[in-house]
């Protein structure tokens, strides 16, 4: 079974999100990083850009599959975890760790799953 | 195996030149290189050995079966290679006037008209070289069409999410940016999502049919009118067209251009490099912007020509030219009653080998398939721990090339099996028995699946590591 800390918020797409003074952090959780298996490739997105909640802002290879990872808010990304770049691997040693944007200025929030809820996504994709 | 380099000895050489008796003149000065180039240095036998060794490590149809879904690898007839040995094709150049190579101009068009009349289309480009190549062309034609009605709104492309990775790349490659649609629970496109997903900004849809689960959409013609009305346009992706080639035509369906994989339907050279060929058809509006020169018979004989509006060239000549003559022999010898016999046959064989290894194997989507279905592996993964590799790595201990694996992404553990026409019951037979003892293995001792193969000289190569830190060129070391 696949790890869901309580205290994080999820997109039924996989990501888990944490928010902190209107800035939100997100990252690709521990059944995603499962799922796609290795990843080799990360590409981010960059400083300043803006992204919208329900659309692809990055994407991951792994050597199964190239997945696009999804916002679940609407603003402008303020941090970049560049280590990413260089080292994707951190997203599968620790998903709840290797976050992957900081999104400020936060327009819109989708509709975010407990993880309760994500746990039932999980289950139907297992 | 030793490389080139490591086979190199000094001195030795295929030619043996007499001594040269003229004075050899000095290079302008920077001309030289620094330093020597690294090349290996071998006699023809060692070169002939050294690729004959490659060979023997390749599995190819000529070796066994090789049922990889999507790609149709079906047996490649020798006839095909003895026409494109023909001097007349062979011994050309494309820049010789078109009075001397008519032959060769001739090949192309009927080519172009065979796999109009397929398609159901009015023009045909040979230029494209490979599959993902006649998408961007296709779509290039598309793009031409919108912008030439000034219609620049038209963004976007929509493509499902069963599709062919190709699909959204190639879209993302000549600009538009990609919209996904689910499919409905019987594997076909979702016809209210795709009706949510159309509008005034609708470039046109991106669809393979039958689709990449294998399964001939019902409701293709209600498809093709929702993004018709819209304003949009129709392109097929014709990676599966070995499934219904004489019985339907894309055009028939509603497309308006199509591209046609040569080295797939048609018989040519697959795997390795092929090279491959992806022909692009087009209904008559859009004939203006195909890539030019094209091929059209005037009162001098064939000549050629650039449609009006043209978007260019696509690739350097007329593209693939001696796979253009192997598709066409194909296509000749096979004729209008044998081109949909092999599609019958196609079809025929993979729902044998569906039917046959459904009692054990989950087939999800399995009421009827095309030419390609897809085993899904999860239920035995959560069951044995058996995975969808360790199955594909397990088969090459039987000298079987496995089928496409984890695809399509929307089945998790997909296992892609696509047998095509040219394999004989008894090859169906002896594969089906390879999966029964592979399932009975999974049952017994799974965990010895997870090291399959277990007799190859190469097992589980580090596909993550050889992704990461990619080594791209050789290490001379000392040598340099």
């Amino acid at each position: 079974m696949s790890n869901i800390p309580e205290n994080l918020r999820y997109t039924s797409s996989h990501e888990w999100v944490s928010e902190e003074d209107g800035v939100y952090t997100v990252g690709l959780t521990d059944f995603a990083q499962d799922s796609l298996g290795d990843l080799v490739f990360i590409n981010l997105p960059q400083e300043g850009d803006e992204v919208v909640a329900g659309e692809a802002f990055c994407d991951v290879e792994s050597v199964k599959a190239v997945s696009d990872v999804f916002s679940p808010v609407s603003g402008t990304v303020v941090e970049v975890n560049e280590e990413l770049a260089d080292a994707p691997e951190l997203i599968n040693d620790d998903p709840y760790g290797a976050w992957i944007v900081r999104v400020g200025e936060v327009a819109e929030v989708e509709d975010l799953l407990d993880a309760e809820g994500y746990a039932a996504v999980c289950e139907s994709e297992a | 195996m030793k490389l080139l380099f490591e086979r190199s000895t000094p001195g030795h050489a295929h030619t043996i030149l007499p001594e040269l008796d003229v004075d050899m003149p000095a290079l302008p000065e920077g001309a030289a290189r620094g330093q020597r180039p690294h090349l290996p240095e071998l006699a023809e036998i060692e070169l002939g050995r050294h690729y004959t060794e490659l060979a023997k490590q390749t599995h190819g149809v000529n070796d066994g079966f090789y049922p990889l879904g999507s790609c149709t690898m079906k047996y490649n007839p020798r006839v095909n290679e003895q026409a494109a040995a023909l001097a007349g094709f062979a011994d050309i150049h494309p820049l010789q006037p078109a009075c001397t190579v008519q032959g060769a101009l001739g090949v192309m068009a009927e080519t172009a008209d065979a796999l109009a009349e397929i398609c159901g289309m009015d023009a045909v480009t040979l230029q494209p070289a490979a599959g993902a190549h006649g998408e961007y062309t296709g779509l290039l034609l598309i793009r031409a069409y919108h912008l030439e009605r000034g219609d620049t709104a038209r963004t976007k492309i929509i493509v499902p999410d069963s599709a062919h990775g190709t699909n959204p790349a190639s879209a993302v490659m000549a600009g538009f940016t990609v919209v996904s649609v689910p499919s409905n629970a019987q594997g076909g496109v979702d016809l209210d999502a795709l009706r949510a997903a159309v509008g005034p900004d609708t470039a046109g849809l991106m669809l393979t049919n039958p689709n990449t689960l294998g399964l001939f959409d019902p409701n293709i013609l209600e498809i093709c009118r929702i993004v018709h009305e819209a304003g949009g346009l129709c392109y097929y992706d014709g990676a599966n067209l070995n499934a219904v080639m004489g019985h339907a035509r894309p055009g028939d369906m509603g497309f308006d251009c199509v591209h046609v994989n040569l080295h797939k339907t048609f018989s040519t050279p697959h795997g390795g490099g092929g090279p491959g060929s992806g022909p692009v058809g087009c209904k008559a509006f859009l004939s203006r912007y195909l890539p030019g020169p094209i091929v059209r018979k005037g009162e001098q004989g064939y000549e050629l020509f650039k449609p009006e509006k043209s978007v260019g060239r696509v690739r350097s000549f007329h593209g693939n030219f001696l796979v253009v003559v192997r598709a066409l022999t194909y296509i000749t010898m096979l004729g209008a009653e044998g081109l949909p016999e092999a599609s019958a046959h196609a079809v025929l064989n993979a729902n044998y080998l569906m039917k046959r290894l459904e009692g054990s194997w989950f087939v999800p989507y399995g009421e009827l398939c095309m030419h390609e279905f897809v085993i899904d592996v999860a239920p035995l993964k959560a069951e044995t721990g058996v995975s969808a590799m360790d199955v594909a790595k397990r088969m090459l201990d039987f000298g079987i090339h496995p089928p496409t694996m984890y695809f399509p992404l929307i089945v998790h553990e997909a296992l892609m099996v696509e047998p095509t026409e040219t394999e004989s019951k008894a090859e169906l037979d002896a594969f089906i028995e390879i999966m029964d003892r592979i399932w009975q293995e999974a049952h017994e001792d799974g965990a010895r699946l997870h090291e399959a193969p277990l007799a190859c000289a190469i097992g589980r190569p580090d596909e993550v590591g050889a992704a990461r830190n990619p080594h791209l060129r050789y290490e001379f070391g000392d040598l340099s």
